[in-house]
């Protein structure tokens, strides 16, 4: 297949792998090949007809994208194929490709919202002819419903099916098609049903017209007068590399950046549409609270009613952090509980029966790219799907491509590939050992095996003896070894890991967040300090006296005594170590909101408060101050807690994906696309 | 073109019926079990035939459940392929072609009848007994211009028209008689109008001019020699 073979190309001669498509021999050689429906991760659909070049000899043009090396033959003479790219005859045809695709576009580019970032419109500059000689009527088409992400513009489409390709081959659900034929086709869900997909956002950036743009951002700003900041995502804990775009002081959109290793160029919908929750619920100064009730207070006032508070007994004063807190300053808070003497301090708000032990114990250890290679998966109570759409993607990749085997002990759920359901109570760990089982054989005799652990198992209180059954299997089946670790947990909070290397954990005869919340309820507990906590249930506490830091008004603020006003993902330049253990680094696309302040600075004014100066200006030196997380020898049959696994099935996460963190559940968008899933699967009931 | 759209008024839910059920196992069968997704045109036929000659939207929801298809999928095939209806038509379904070698022999007076008699394209004549649609190319180029009239009896070519005849045909069909198809002029299917003018010596047909071969064309140039060389592997696993 890969052959070497020899070529032509606009008179100079190449050898290349003989599988290599005409385009990408092309590209190799350094020309450039316009095109619309060709797509690296799609399969080739060769209809826009816009990537001809001429094979000297042929009758006609040749579609570049369609056609490979092997499928081409020498000259007469014996000499290699003439590939030319450049030619008056390839010139001619892309004129007349591009002709024909805008006889029926619109010139509606002044308004529209692909308008300076248009492939089309770069493409008819570059290779099109300078007027038009179409004087017949324009063709209109009706524009279709596709939920409430995805905003139509019908009329733009040039029928190149990318968004088809993508929801079905991708996203892996077979929702758009493109029906009828000839000049009447159109791209439209089935009667116009909203697209189900947490990936559906792609096909926006895929499109390469106007035809399918973000309906939240529509008419909101020109792509040329954004701001354009690269930064991490922290919606989930796969910390996908976006780029935020910003106008003056706000987030305007979020796109996604290339990053083979982690989520190709895809991010899930929570991740591009979640901006608009950034700008609503803001915590934007200090409160306190008197007599019941909230009142805006100079950063001075709540500092030191704060200092006041944790100068008492560090035995009775807790402090947690929350879901999207960042290393550094995690790595503060722990500082300064520990300065004090406080011992009670977790980072795993919803209970997981991780951290403690070996780093690997609790990390995503084959590597999101990893995932490719994989060739039988066991999946345990997690659903990839709501947890990490971009990782759900990469498993049915691994499905696709090399026929993986992939397992399930869980709640039966959707997962766009098929999967054997091996029991959805997690003592059915233990049950797999029967070789007659053909998952078990398949997981004995791959190559590259991996098992991925979720929190719908592990947040469980009997969550520790899960992960050593889990951990006793990864062994059986030797998961671990030189070059492969097969043993994978799946988090859902972006802080989570970082807070984990950071340790911010219960020291010796500490307690953990459970036992806080515990001792909160019956008032053993005087102070609790939430860092941006607010999925944890705090209405039964009266009298501990609550300090929330963070960056919106939810659960954590609506409950505490004194609000300190943090920033969010998008306002700071902080590290975050995604589910694989890999430390990546936000950066500020946009100011803080009003009085606002990162977080760590806000922890080293306060540790000023208190005489107990934290020993670092700046963030470098704060972070020169955290070392990197050390591994050790991993032996995944010591993990968690050998016992007794309790006979309740695994319940799946009750937070619905699209309200999994304050800032979703700020968003008007994520309620939007909420609001729109329970319709729709009230109407298929 | 038809409109593609679907009928506002629905049916809730779509069965087939017995007949169809024999039909559809009969097709299904020619399909590997893997491939059973190819039996969607099929289906789609049948369903069609089964119900008066559209296919009602709850139909390629059955359809696709059956064959385990995406809707979309089956609807993607409905819309490409005109020969579907999803709206409904009259008792006579009739399809003029349209395309240049009817066009150019007179379909543009057949479609005017259609017109005035029947009404615009894709509605259904206040009798219920027509609709019209125009059609491309149904491959009858030689007896042009031609109409496909889908009905209960089938779907059968009327060719050879004109205004005179393509309103007797509608006369007919709207008593309820049911014309004889083919052309409608004095010919046989797509020979010569009137009387053949060619290929009449009957010498053509009696073998008087037939000569006897003297050696087979493309025969090996001796056949004898041949055999020996067939034998040899047979006496290597002699050995």
């Amino acid at each position: 297949m890969s052959e070497l073979r020899k070529v032509n190309i606009d008179g100079v001669e190449y050898e290349m792998p003989g599988h290599l498509t005409l385009m990408q021999a092309c590209e190799t050689a350094g020309a450039e090949i316009p095109r619309f429906c060709y797509h690296e991760r799609l399969s080739v659909a060769g209809n826009c007809r816009m990537c001809l070049v001429e094979w000297e000899g042929a009758p006609k043009p040749m579609a570049s994208c369609a056609m490979s090396l092997n499928d081409l033959r020498p000259n007469r003479d014996g000499s290699p194929a003439n590939i030319r790219t450049n030619s008056a005859t390839v010139k001619k045809a892309r004129e007349g490709v591009m002709e024909f695709l805008l006889i029926n576009h619109p010139l509606d580019c002044p308004i529209c919202d692909q308008g300076g970032e248009c492939d089309l419109q770069d493409q008819a500059l570059g290779y099109g002819r300078s007027e038009t000689r179409f004087e017949e009527d324009k063709r209109a088409v009706e524009e279709k419903n596709m939920g409430p992400l995805v905003k139509t513009n019908m009329t733009r489409c040039i029928q190149c099916t990318r968004c088809v390709r993508f929801i079905s081959e991708v996203a892996g659900v077979e929702e758009l098609g493109l029906i009828n034929r000839g000049e009447g086709a159109e791209i439209t869900t089935y009667l116009q049903a909203n697209l189900t997909s947490e990936l559906s956002g792609n096909v926006i950036d895929l499109c390469p017209v106007g035809a399918l743009t973000s309906r939240p951002y529509a008419y909101n700003a020109r792509s040329w007068e954004l701001r354009k900041t690269e930064s991490i995502d922290v919606m989930d804990a796969v910390g996908s590399a976006i780029r935020v775009d910003a106008r003056g002081a706000e987030v305007m959109r979020i796109l996604p950046r290339l990053n083979e290793d982690i989520n190709e160029e895809w991010i899930s919908d929570k991740t591009r549409f979640v901006w608009d929750g950034l700008k609503r619920q803001r915590l934007d100064k200090p409160f306190i609270r008197e007599n019941g009730r909230l009142r805006g207070a100079s950063w001075n006032e709540a500092l030191m009613v704060i200092a006041e508070r944790l100068k008492g007994d560090p035995s009775r004063i807790g402090a947690i952090a929350g879901d999207l807190a960042d290393i550094e300053s995690v790595k503060a808070l722990k500082d300064l509980m520990e300065s004090l003497g406080v011992r009670s301090m977790d980072c795993r708000q919803d209970g997981a029966a991780i951290g403690g032990q070996a780093r690997e114990g609790y990390l995503f250890n084959s590597g999101i790219a990893g995932i490719d290679e994989a060739d039988a998966i066991l999946l345990i109570g997690v659903n990839p799907r709501v947890d990490a759409p971009i990782i759900n993607a990469r498993i049915r990749k691994a499905w696709l491509e090399n026929n993986a085997e992939i397992g399930l002990i869980g709640a039966a759920v959707e997962l766009t590939y098929p999967y054997t359901n091996l029991g959805n109570q997690p003592a059915d760990l233990n049950e797999l050992t029967s070789k007659r089982n053909p998952f078990v054989r398949a997981m004995a005799k791959a190559k590259k095996p991996m098992i991925i652990i979720g929190m719908d198992a592990l947040t469980r209180t009997d969550g520790a003896q899960i992960l050593r059954a889990a951990g006793l299997l990864a062994a059986k089946w030797k998961l671990v070894r030189e070059d492969w670790n097969g043993f994978n947990v799946l988090h859902n909070a972006a802080g989570r890991v970082g807070a984990l290397d950071v340790g911010f954990l219960p020291r010796q005869d500490g307690l953990n967040t459970r036992q806080m919340l515990d001792a909160a309820k019956k008032n053993d507990l005087d102070t609790l300090f939430l860092l941006g906590a607010d999925e944890i249930e705090l209405s039964e506490i009266d009298d501990t006296f609550v300090i929330y830091q963070g960056s919106h008004g939810d659960a954590g603020a609506h409950r505490a005594d004194v609000i300190l006003p943090g920033v969010a993902y998008t306002e700071k330049s902080t590290t975050y170590a995604n589910t694989e253990g890999r430390w990546q680094q936000t950066r500020a696309a946009v100011g803080p909101k009003g009085e606002a302040k990162e977080d760590w600075k806000i922890l080293r004014a306060l540790s000023d408060n208190l005489g107990r100066v934290l020993p670092y200006d700046d963030i470098a030196a704060l972070r020169a101050s955290i070392t990197a997380p050390k591994t050790s020898k991993f032996d995944p049959a010591k993990l968690g807690k050998a016992g007794k696994i309790t006979n309740t099935a695994l319940a799946p996460n009750p937070n619905s994906f699209w309200f999994s963190n304050p800032i979703a559940r700020a968003s008007e968008t994520m309620s939007r696309c909420a609001s729109s899933q329970s319709a729709q699967l009230e109407a298929a009931e | 073109m038809v409109s593609s759209k679907l009928a506002a008024n629905q049916p809730d839910s779509f069965a087939f019926s017995d007949e169809a059920e024999e039909k559809i196992t009969y097709w299904r069968k020619k399909y590997p079990t893997d491939k059973q997704r190819s039996a969607v045109i099929p289906m789609l036929w049948i369903a069609q035939k089964d119900h008066g000659g559209w296919i009602p939207e709850a139909a390629m929801r059955v359809i696709g459940d059956r064959l385990d298809m995406a809707y979309i999928r089956v609807m993607e095939v409905v819309t490409f392929y005109s020969m579907f209806n999803l709206a409904p038509v009259g008792k006579h379904l009739i399809q003029v072609c349209g395309t240049t070698p009817c066009m150019l022999r007179g379909s543009g007076d057949l479609i005017k009848i259609c017109q005035s008699r029947i009404g615009s394209a894709g509605k259904v004549s206040d009798d219920g007994n027509f609709s019209w649609m125009e059609v491309e190319c149904l491959g009858a180029c030689v007896n042009a211009p031609m109409v496909q009239i889908s009905n209960a009896e089938g779907d059968h070519y009327y060719e050879d028209l004109d205004e005179a005849s393509m309103n007797t045909l509608l006369d007919e069909l709207a008593t309820g008689n049911a014309p004889m198809p083919g052309p409608r002029v004095a010919r046989e299917t797509s020979a010569p109008i009137g009387e053949a003018i060619t290929l009449l010596d009957k010498t053509l047909y009696d073998g008087s001019r037939g000569k006897r071969l003297k050696s087979i064309p493309n025969a090996p140039a001796k056949a004898s020699k041949a055999k020996p060389k067939t034998k040899k592997p047979a006496k290597e696993t002699g050995k």
